[in-house]
C-alpha cells in the first residue's frame, strides 16, 4: 500500500473529527450564544485549514488513493478503518469544509434559539460528509452516509419551517429506503468478494454479471434518491423550503453530491457491465431532469423551491455526464457539481437574506427589491447569471464540459443507446434557455421593478456580514469560471482511470474465476 | 500580402479590450464613492484610447501586419483545450476599428444624455464592459472567445435595456431579449460541440484549413429520415446563433422592444455593434458557409425576408426609435443577404457605414427626445429644425446615408449588396436568389419612404409639440452634438472611404481590403461576376440603376405625403386598413409568441408540476402505493409513537446497526 501522504500526519482523520470535537467542546465548555457562534466558526476555520493540505500537496500523477489511513476495526468481520482520497473525492472535502464556514456565518443572527444545538448539529454533519468522502470502508461509508441523515434531520426538523415535519419525514423515508437498499448490497458484495469491505477490493473484483445487475439497481435506488434523479426528487423541494437557510446551503451544496459521489465510487468502478447496460436508464432521467424539472421550476412561486427545482435539473447535466464514459463529460460533471455547490448555496443565501427581513419566501410577496438593496441585487444578479451557465461563471465550464463529452461520447456508451448521442447533448443543450427562463423570470419578479409593496420598502441592503460570506462565493465563482485549470487537473488521471474501470469488462474474468472456483473446491 | 510578415505588438493588442475592462471594474465596483465626472473620464478615456489603438492597428494591419497567438489555457480535458487568444486580421481589424469609435463617440455623448441619472456610474461601467465583451467577440482566435463574448455582450445587453429597473417594460423588455437571444445560442452552442465533434478542435485555423478535405470526405447526419451533410448542420446551428442575435425573422422580437433602453444603448449595442455580430460571425466562418449551398441559401432566405418585412412594419409605426429600429432590423437583413450571396466583404463594408449612419440616427434621435421631454411619438413632433439646427442636419445627412442617396455612406454598400444579389446564381435554390433580389431591391424604396417620413414628421411638417413641452425644445449642449458631428463625417465618407481607398469591391476577393480574411470559392463570387459583366462601372453608374431610382422615388413619395399632401397618409390608412392595422401591430408576431409558445410553455410547466410531481409522484406512488400499505400494518405500533422526529430517527439509526450486527454475527 502506497502512502502519499506527504507530512505523514493523519489529516482525514483530523479533518473528519476536528468538528466532532470542536462539537463536544462547545457542548461542555461554551456558555452563551455569542459564545458558542465565535467558538463553532473557529473550529469550522481550524477545520478548513486542516483540509487545505489535501489540496496543496495532493499529487495530481496518480490515479492511487492518497493520504491514505489504515487501522483495523472489527477484525472479525475484516472491517477496517480505512481512508484516502483521489482526485475525484478531494475537492468534494474541500467545499464541505468551505461551505461550512459559509453555514456558521450565515447563521449568525437568524438562528436564535437552541443556538448550540444549531452549531453542535453543523460541526457534526460536517463531520459525517467529509467522512463518506474520505472513506474507502464500505461500512465506514455505510455509518457516515446513514449518520450525516441525523443532524441534517434535525436541522430541519426542529429550526425549519412551518411544515417542517411532513418535509423531514418525507425526506427521512425516501433517503432510509434507498439507505436500506444499499445496505443489502454492500453485504451482498461483502460475501461475494471473500469477506471484505475494501471499496478498493470490491473494484477489483470480477462480479457476473447478473450479481452486478441486481446489486446495481439496489445502489441506484440509494443514489438516484440522493442526487436526487426523476421519479424519487419530490422530497427535495419539500426538505429545502422547510430548512433553515444554511440548511439548504448544505443539503444543495453537499447532500446532493452524495449520490452523484455513490454512482462514481460504487456503480461505475465496481459494476462496469452493469453500468453500460443502464446507460440508456440513466440518460432518460437524466433528460428529463434537464426538461421536464426545468419546466415545473418555472412554474414555481416559492424562491427556495424554484432553486431546489432548478438544482434537480442541474444535478441531471451530473447523471448524464457520469455515464457517458468520456473525460470530458466525467470531468464536466465533477466540476459541475463543485460549481453547483457555490451556486446553489449562494442562491439559497439570497433566499435567506430576503427570508430574514420579509419572512416570506414567495415570489409574489416581492418586488422591485433593488430599490432598497441595491448591492444586494448585483450580488443576486452575478449568481443568477452563474445559474444559467453564462461563460465567465464556473457553472459554464461543467455543462459545456458535459455537453461537449455526450456529443462525442465512449463507444461503449453509444453502443448502449439506440439513438445517436448527438440527439442526446441537442435535447441537454435546451436548458441554455429554459435555464434563463425560470431563473431570470424569478429574478425580475422579485428584484426588478418599481417599489409598490410597503413591506418590500422596509427591507435594508445587506451588512457586512452577509456581505462578507457572498464575497468567497463571488470569487470562487469567477475564479473557476475563468481559471478552472487547478480543479480540472486534481480531476484529470483519477477521472481518467474512472473511465477505464467503467468501459472495461469485468465478465472475462467472472467467468474465469467461475471455472476456477469448482476446481479449488474439489 | 504577405502572412505573417509583420507581428502586431501584443501589450497594445491586449490593452486594447484590457483598458474598457479595467474601466468598467473600476467604476463598477467603486462607483458609489467616486463623483460622476471621474467615472466619466476613467471610462471615456479608456475608451478613446482603445479607439486610437484600434486605429493604429487598422493602419499597421493595411501595412500587412497581422497577429495570431493563445494567451492562456481556459479548459483542458484530454484532446479538449480552449485557449485564449487573438487573432488579428484585417476583418478583425475593421470591425475594432468600428466598434471603438461607435464606442468612444457614444460614452462622449453619454455624459450629457444621462447627466443627472441616479444610475450615471452603473450605466458608464456597463458601456465600457460592453466595449470590453464586443473587443473580446471580434479579437478571439476561436470558437470558444467568440462564444464568451456573444455571452458578455448578451449579459451587457440584458442589463442595460432593464436599465431603467422601475419600468415593468423595460424589465419584460430586457427579459425577453435575453431569453429570445438564448434560443439562438441553443443553436449556437450545438455548433461548436458539432465543430469539436467533426473536427477535434475549436481554433479558427485549424477548423478552416480542415473544412475542403472534411466537405470532400461527405460526413452526412440523419435526422428523422431526414439527411444532411455535417457542413450544412455545423453552419445551419451557427446561424440560428447569428439570427438571434442579430434580430433575424423569427428571433427579431427582440430588437425593436430593446428600445426601452437608454438611447446611447440603442445606438452602440442595438444598432452599431452588437447586434451585427452575427453578420461578423458568418462571414468570419466563411471558410465553412462557402461550402454549404443550402446553409448560403438559408441565410439570403432568412435575411431577405427580414429585411423585406421589418421594412414594411417601418413604414407605419410612430415611435421615433422603433422606426430606426425596425430599419435596422431590416439592414442586418441586407447585411446576411449579401453574406448568404457570397459577398461577405458587402455585408461587413455595409455593416461598417450601417454603423455610422444608424449610431448617427439613434443618437440624433435621442438629442430629439431630450428636447421634446422624453416623448418619443414622433405624431408629437413636427418642425422641430428652427429649434436644433445641428442635429436636424446630422440626421438628414443619416436619412440619406440610410436610403441609399449618393454619395453617402450608405449608398456604397447597399448598391453593392443589391449588385451582388442580382447577378448570384444558386444552383440548387434558384428561387431563393430571385426573392432575395426583389426583396432587396423593393425594400429600397421602403427604407427610403419610412426614413424620410419619420425625418419629415419629425422636423417638418406641422408643429405638433404640446404646449408644455414647447418652453423646454433647444438644441442639446455640445457634449452631445460634437458626437453627433464626427459620426456625420463617418456617414458622409466610410462609403467612398471603402470602396475608393479600402478597395473594398474589388472582385479578386485576395486583392481587395479584405484579403485573405474572407474567403469565396471562385465558382460563385457575385463580385467577380459583376466585373465580368460590367467590365467596371463608371463613377456615375448609379444613374442608370434601379435602386437608385427606388430610394429617390421613396423619398420623393414621403416628400409628397408629409409635406405637400399632409393629409393624405390618414385617408391611405383609413382606405387600407386591414393592411395598415397588420403592419401596426407587426405582422402580430408578439401575439404568436405570448399564445404559441409562451402560454403553452407555462401550461406545461404547471401540468407537470401539478399532475407529474404532485399528482402522479407524490399523491399516486408514494401515498397512495407505498404509504398506505406501510399505514396499514403501522397501526398496531401506533402506541409506540412518540411525535418526535428524532426518535425515530434514533430508532432507526440503531434498527440499521442492529440488523447490520446480526449480519455480521450470523456469517
Amino acid at each position: 500500500m502506497q502512502l502519499y501522504n506527504v507530512l505523514d500526519f493523519p489529516i482525514l482523520s483530523l479533518s473528519i473529527f476536528l468538528p466532532t470535537l470542536g462539537a463536544l467542546f462547545i457542548w461542555l465548555f461554551v456558555r452563551g450564544d455569542n459564545a458558542v457562534r465565535w467558538s463553532a466558526l473557529a473550529v469550522s476555520v481550524a477545520t478548513f485549514i486542516v483540509t487545505l493540505p489535501l489540496a496543496l500537496s495532493f499529487d495530481t500523477d496518480t490515479a492511487h488513493m492518497q493520504f491514505e489511513e489504515f487501522h483495523p476495526w472489527i477484525q472479525a468481520f475484516n472491517v477496517n478503518y480505512q481512508l484516502g482520497v483521489d482526485g475525484i473525492s478531494m475537492p468534494f472535502i474541500l467545499l464541505t469544509s468551505l461551505l461550512t464556514i459559509i453555514c456558521i456565518v450565515s447563521a449568525w443572527e437568524c438562528i436564535r434559539e437552541r443556538v448550540k444545538e444549531y452549531m453542535i448539529a453543523f460541526l457534526i454533519l460536517e463531520t459525517t460528509l467529509i467522512g463518506v468522502f474520505a472513506s474507502l470502508d464500505a461500512v465506514l461509508f455505510y455509518f457516515f452516509w446513514e449518520a450525516m441523515l441525523i443532524p441534517m434531520y434535525l436541522i430541519i426538523g426542529v429550526w425549519g419551517g412551518k411544515n417542517r415535519v411532513y418535509a423531514t419525514i418525507k425526506f427521512f423515508l425516501y433517503t432510509l429506503a434507498g439507505s436500506v437498499l444499499m445496505l443489502v448490497a454492500i453485504l451482498a458484495m461483502y460475501f461475494k468478494a471473500g469477506h471484505t469491505f475494501s471499496l478498493l477490493a470490491f473494484m477489483d473484483y470480477p462480479f457476473d454479471f447478473t450479481w452486478q445487475f441486481w446489486i446495481w439497481i439496489a445502489f441506484f435506488i440509494a443514489f438516484a434518491v440522493k442526487v436526487p434523479m426523476w421519479p424519487v426528487h419530490t422530497w427535495l423541494p419539500d426538505a429545502h423550503t422547510e430548512a433553515p437557510t444554511a440548511g439548504s446551503v448544505i443539503l444543495a451544496g453537499i447532500l446532493l453530491k452524495m449520490g452523484a459521489y455513490g454512482f462514481l465510487r460504487f456503480s461505475l468502478p465496481m459494476l462496469p457491465d452493469a453500468s453500460q447496460y443502464f446507460v440508456p436508464f440513466v440518460v432518460v432521467l437524466s433528460l428529463i431532469a434537464i426538461v421536464y424539472i426545468s419546466f415545473v421550476a418555472m412554474m414555481q412561486k416559492d424562491m427556495k423551491r424554484l432553486i431546489a427545482y432548478s438544482s434537480i435539473a442541474h444535478m441531471g447535466f451530473v447523471t448524464l455526464g457520469t455515464f457517458m464514459f468520456t473525460q470530458q463529460a466525467m470531468e464536466g460533471a465533477l466540476f459541475g457539481m463543485i460549481s453547483h455547490g457555490f451556486v446553489a448555496a449562494a442562491l439559497f443565501l439570497c433566499v435567506g437574506v430576503m427570508y430574514d427581513r420579509l419572512h416570506t419566501r414567495e415570489i409574489g410577496d416581492y418586488g422591485g427589491v433593488v430599490n432598497v438593496m441595491p448591492v444586494f441585487a448585483a450580488v443576486m444578479m452575478v449568481f443568477c447569471m452563474a445559474n444559467v451557465a453564462l461563460p465567465g461563471a464556473s457553472a459554464f465550464i461543467g455543462e459545456i464540459m458535459v455537453l461537449i463529452g455526450t456529443f462525442n461520447p465512449s463507444d461503449i456508451a453509444q453502443a448502449n443507446l439506440a439513438v445517436s448521442t448527438k440527439w442526446i447533448a441537442i435535447v441537454a443543450t435546451t436548458s441554455i434557455v429554459l435555464s434563463a427562463c425560470y431563473t431570470l423570470w424569478m429574478y425580475k419578479r422579485v428584484v426588478f421593478g418599481d417599489l409598490t409593496k410597503d413591506t418590500v420598502k422596509t427591507m435594508k441592503d445587506m451588512n457586512i456580514r452577509e456581505f462578507g460570506y457572498f464575497v468567497p462565493l463571488i470569487l470562487l465563482v469567477v475564479w473557476l469560471g475563468f481559471y478552472p485549470l487547478p480543479v480540472l487537473d486534481v480531476m484529470h488521471v483519477s477521472a481518467s482511470h474512472l473511465i477505464d474501470q467503467a468501459t472495461g469488462s469485468k465478465l472475462d474474468a467472472a467467468a474465469a474465476l467461475a471455472q476456477a472456483m469448482p476446481a479449488a473446491h474439489h | 500580402m504577405q502572412e505573417s510578415a509583420m507581428m502586431l505588438n501584443t501589450t497594445e493588442l491586449l490593452a486594447i479590450p484590457a483598458l474598457p475592462l479595467i474601466a468598467s471594474l473600476i467604476v463598477g465596483l467603486f462607483g458609489w464613492a467616486l463623483k460622476e465626472k471621474i467615472s466619466h473620464i476613467i471610462t471615456s478615456a479608456s475608451v478613446i484610447i482603445a479607439a486610437v489603438l484600434s486605429a493604429h492597428v487598422f493602419m499597421q494591419v493595411l501595412d500587412g501586419a497581422s497577429f495570431y497567438g493563445n494567451f492562456w489555457t481556459w479548459m483542458l480535458s484530454d484532446t479538449f483545450v480552449v485557449p485564449v487568444g487573438m487573432m488579428i486580421d484585417r476583418l478583425t481589424a475593421i470591425m475594432m476599428l468600428t466598434v471603438t469609435i461607435v464606442s468612444a463617440c457614444v460614452h462622449i455623448y453619454t455624459i450629457g444624455y444621462m447627466h443627472g441619472d441616479p444610475g450615471y456610474s452603473r450605466f458608464f461601467s456597463y458601456i465600457s464592459g460592453f466595449t470590453f465583451s464586443m473587443l473580446v467577440l471580434v479579437m478571439g482566435n476561436n470558437f470558444f472567445t467568440l462564444f464568451f463574448g456573444w455571452e458578455a455582450v448578451g449579459l451587457v445587453s440584458y442589463l442595460l435595456i432593464g436599465f431603467w429597473f422601475k419600468r415593468e417594460s423595460a424589465n419584460f423588455a430586457a427579459l425577453k431579449a435575453f431569453i429570445v437571444n438564448r434560443i439562438g445560442d441553443f443553436g449556437f452552442a450545438i455548433g461548436i460541440l458539432a465543430i469539436w465533434y467533426y473536427f477535434g478542435t475549436i481554433d479558427y485555423r485549424e477548423v478552416f484549413t480542415q473544412v475542403e478535405a472534411f466537405v470532400a470526405q461527405g460526413d452526412v447526419l440523419h435526422f428523422m429520415g431526414w439527411e444532411m451533410s455535417a457542413i450544412t448542420f455545423i453552419c445551419l446551428a451557427l446561424f440560428i446563433g447569428a439570427m438571434g442575435k442579430s434580430g433575424q425573422v423569427p428571433l427579431h422580437v427582440w430588437l425593436p422592444d430593446s428600445m426601452e433602453g437608454p438611447t446611447p444603448i440603442s445606438a452602440l449595442i442595438h444598432a452599431a455593434t452588437m447586434v451585427t455580430a452575427g453578420v461578423f460571425m458568418v462571414a468570419r466562418c466563411s471558410p465553412m458557409f462557402e461550402f454549404s449551398e443550402t446553409a448560403l441559401a438559408a441565410v439570403v432566405l432568412v435575411g431577405a425576408i427580414t429585411a423585406w418585412m421589418c421594412a414594411t412594419i417601418g413604414l407605419v409605426q410612430n415611435d421615433i426609435k422603433r422606426v430606426i429600429a425596425y430599419s435596422t432590423c431590416s439592414q442586418l437583413g441586407y447585411m446576411f443577404v449579401a453574406c448568404g450571396v457570397s459577398a461577405y466583404s458587402a455585408g461587413i463594408f455595409h455593416l461598417m457605414t450601417h454603423a455610422y449612419f444608424k449610431a448617427l440616427l439613434f443618437l440624433a434621435a435621442g438629442s430629439v427626445i431630450h428636447a421634446v421631454m422624453a416623448d418619443q411619438d414622433i405624431r408629437r413632433m413636427g418642425q422641430l429644425r428652427e429649434y436644433m439646427p445641428i442635429t436636424y442636419i446630422t440626421m438628414l445627412i443619416a436619412a440619406l446615408a440610410l436610403s441609399g442617396v449618393p454619395p453617402f455612406a450608405g449608398f456604397w454598400s447597399k448598391d453593392l449588396i443589391i449588385e451582388a444579389t442580382m447577378v448570384r446564381e444558386f444552383t440548387e435554390y434558384g428561387w431563393v436568389g430571385s426573392f432575395g433580389y426583389f426583396a432587396v431591391l423593393t425594400a429600397v424604396f421602403m427604407t427610403a419612404f419610412y426614413t424620410f417620413r419619420m425625418f419629415f414628421l419629425t422636423f417638418h411638417n406641422s408643429d405638433r409639440v404640446p404646449a408644455e413641452t414647447k418652453p423646454h425644445v433647444h438644441e442639446s449642449p455640445k457634449v452631445i452634438t460634437v458626437p453627433l458631428m464626427i459620426l456625420a463625417v463617418g456617414a458622409m465618407l466610410a462609403g467612398a472611404w471603402g470602396v475608393m481607398a479600402l478597395d473594398i469591391a474589388n472582385p479578386e476577393a485576395a486583392a481587395g481590403y479584405f484579403g485573405d480574411s474572407i474567403f469565396v470559392l471562385d465558382a460563385h463570387n457575385p463580385l467577380m461576376i459583376l466585373a465580368e459583366e460590367s467590365h467596371g462601372h463608371a463613377w456615375y453608374h448609379f444613374v442608370f440603376s434601379a435602386p437608385f431610382w427606388l430610394a429617390i422615388g421613396g423619398i420623393a413619395l414621403a416628400t409628397l405625403m408629409y409635406l405637400r399632401e399632409t393629409a393624405m397618409p390618414a385617408s391611405l390608412a383609413n382606405a387600407l386598413k386591414p393592411i395598415y392595422t397588420f403592419l401596426l401591430n407587426k405582422w402580430y408576431w408578439d401575439e404568436l409568441y405570448e399564445k404559441a409558445v409562451m402560454r403553452p410553455a407555462q401550461w406545461l410547466g404547471n401540468w407537470l408540476w401539478q399532475k407529474g410531481d404532485l399528482g402522479m409522484i407524490d399523491k399516486g406512488m408514494i401515498h397512495g402505493g407505498i404509504v398506505d400499505s406501510v399505514k396499514a400494518g403501522a397501526v398496531r405500533m401506533r402506541e409506540m409513537q412518540t411525535g418526535m422526529v428524532f426518535h425515530y430517527a434514533f430508532a432507526m439509526v440503531i434498527g440499521v446497526f442492529g440488523f447490520l450486527t446480526y449480519l455480521l454475527l450470523k456469517a
